[in-house]
């Protein structure tokens, strides 16, 4: 019987010929990450009894959630990782001066095609742009690698996700994200995997496929992934941390379901409060005033989505009732965009240039909202006080829309200002 | 052996464990004695070491709490078999030592409350000796098998240290 991707992945890296879902295999992780949390991990981690880590080469740690430290609690953890880095001699080690996890990730070289990836974070699905297995897990999932190396993992059924045509003018990646979750749900793929494929993929930069497997996780998926091919390799070339080998799905591989998209049908979409799922038409949002618009996160902070944003800003001005904050995902994107001149057309036009970094996206650090207020960003969670406020409005929308919507003051349609 | 509990489809870590008490410290028997007690109060007072959990899809959704499981464990339940299991309960489940049995629709009906029932973990075989029959089941891989044995991952990595 054929297999899917995640399949053929899981099968290798178990060492078998052949796995089928539901069963169970054990494998050694090609990178096992972490974040902020990892000052948790690794008290966890300590109470194993166990001394050393597993290969302090595969462990990867990355500071980004509350990044610098805002208040004296974080930066104890920040110091108390730090240490443990240093004592257990772990190799790869980012500090708060490089980035949000995912997209680091992405960057350093580490999302290989066929890795198994899996991170303290539900996001860690993204790698899956490069054709990686990578799903999240929990903590102490993650202290119990640390000290054994090992993992058990369930092999997920897998949905494909078809889609061809071409995006039509001020309809993005985000969009197409948005509508999917939208028709799937929020519950819709719990547990499996989720394999997109087409046209639309294939054309797709690596930025934007990465917002699709980024957001996986919220259909429940266990991972999200894409096949690589030229555009990886081209991508890998000089970053990769690793050799890899590009694997293909078989043709008559299994699908558990399968659903078909024409990405030429789409228009701008919008995530009402308070669930990723409640997706609209943007027209049904259009006359909702905004008083902060959030663009960033490991979703849309990459250098086309600060791009577009600049294309529609440019030598205009920010509504003067709307504040407008930009966190470039990296440093690396951070100054790609600013040799590019991005960075200097979205501060003349009003928004606030802040530090790479998750920022206000988890509600633990800058740019909080007041109650009452309302936010468009474009994260990928608009849950009731995720961004630090139960009193407050998260609307999730492409970064087009988010400068549409800056320029305006109210939910604004790209297309009229592209 | 022990006898079978009974339940449906979508009961949820809520109801397994109530929200209010995730954050009180308790010890394994107070636990135990809120084991689903929003759903059937009966169970905590009459459940004995050697029970099983027989139910429908999608067991223990909701939060990832893991006093969902621990609570069930140490009211003495020896595997929960289902039709389905959320995710992260799942994988809870194993990661503290709890047997977690995935059957299908058909043959999760063919069980009643009360039935007594013996399940072989080692071999992969449930025996209903009150309707008098055996299903099998694929028994766990390796690791898993190690972790199962060792009641629970932290256990298995103790354990596994000890003997270095
Ligand atoms: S940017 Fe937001 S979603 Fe992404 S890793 Fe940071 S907190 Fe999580």
């Amino acid at each position: 019987m054929g297999m899917t991707l995640t399949e053929k992945i899981l099968a290798k890296a178990s060492g078998k010929k052949e796995v089928q879902p539901g069963e169970i295999v054990t494998v050694e992780p090609t990178w096992v990450m972490s974040h902020d949390n990892s000052a948790a991990i690794l008290l966890k981690f300590k109470k194993t009894g166990v001394k050393r880590v597993w290969d302090p080469k595969k462990i990867v740690i990355i500071l980004d959630h509350t990044v610098p430290a805002p208040t004296a609690d974080y930066a104890n953890n920040h110091k108390s990782i730090r240490e443990f880095v240093r004592e257990q001699g772990i190799e790869n080690f980012w500090d708060i001066n490089t980035g949000i996890c995912h997209q680091v990730m992405a960057e350093k070289g580490y999302d290989l095609p066929s890795a198994v990836i899996v991170g303290a974070d539900s996001h860690t699905t993204t790698p899956g742009a490069f054709g990686a297995f990578a799903a999240g897990i929990g903590r102490s999932e993650v202290a119990a690698i640390w000290a054994t190396g090992k993992i058990w993992l369930r092999v997920p059924e897998s949905y494909e996700i078809i889609v061809n045509g071409n995006f039509p003018k001020g309809v993005f990646a985000k969009d197409l994200a948005l509508h999917i979750i939208g028709d799937v749900t929020a519950s819709g793929a719990v547990y499996k995997a989720v394999e997109f494929k087409g046209e639309t993929i294939k054309d797709m930069s690596i930025a934007s496929r990465m917002v699709l497997t980024n957001m996986s996780a919220e259909m429940g998926a266990k991972n999200g992934i894409i096949e690589a091919d030229e555009k990886t390799e081209e991508y890998l070339r000089g970053r990769a941390k690793g050799p890899y080998e590009i694997m293909h799905p078989d043709e008559d591989a299994e699908y558990e379901r399968r659903y078909e998209y024409d990405a030429s049908d789409l228009v701008p979409k919008i995530a009402f409060p308070h669930t990723v799922d409640n997706v609209h038409d943007i027209d049904k949002a259009e006359d909702i005033e905004v008083d902060q618009v959030f663009l960033g996160t490991c979703t849309n902070g990459r250098v086309e989505d600060l791009e577009i944003a600049a294309r529609i800003l440019k030598g205009k001005r920010v509504n003067p009732r709307v504040r407008m904050l930009v966190f470039p995902a990296s440093w690396e994107v951070w100054r790609e965009a600013d040799e590019r001149g991005i960075l200097r057309i979205l501060a003349e036009a009003g928004a606030v240039i802040m530090n790479p970094g998750c920022g206000p996206c988890l509600g633990a650090h800058a740019g909080v909202l007041a109650d009452g207020e309302k936010c468009l960003s474009t994260a990928n969670r608009n849950f009731k006080g995720r961004m630090g406020n139960p009193n407050a409005e998260i609307y999730l929308g492409s970064p087009a829309t988010a400068a549409a919507t800056a320029l305006k003051g109210r939910i604004t349609d790209p297309r009229e200002v592209l | 052996m022990g006898r079978v509990w009974k339940y449906g489809d979508d009961v949820n870590t809520d109801v397994i464990f109530p929200g209010k008490y995730t954050y009180k410290i308790m010890s394994d028997e107070e636990m135990a004695s809120h084991a689903l007690e929003d759903l059937d109060p009966e169970f905590a007072k009459n459940v004995k070491p050697g029970d099983v959990i027989v139910a429908g899809k999608n067991w223990g959704y909701g939060s990832s709490r893991e006093q969902a499981v621990k609570c069930l464990k140490a009211a003495g339940i020896k595997a929960i078999i289902a039709e389905s299991f959320a995710r992260i309960y799942y994988r809870n489940c194993i990661n503290l030592g709890l047997p977690a049995i995935t059957l299908k629709r058909e043959d999760i009906e063919r069980f009643d409350k009360g039935d007594e029932v013996e399940v072989d973990i080692e071999k992969g075989i449930i025996v209903n000796k009150t309707k008098n029959f055996e299903i099998h089941f694929p028994p766990f891989e390796g690791y898993v098998m190690d972790i199962i044995r060792a009641g629970g991952i932290i256990e298995y990595i103790r354990m596994h240290q000890g003997k270095e």
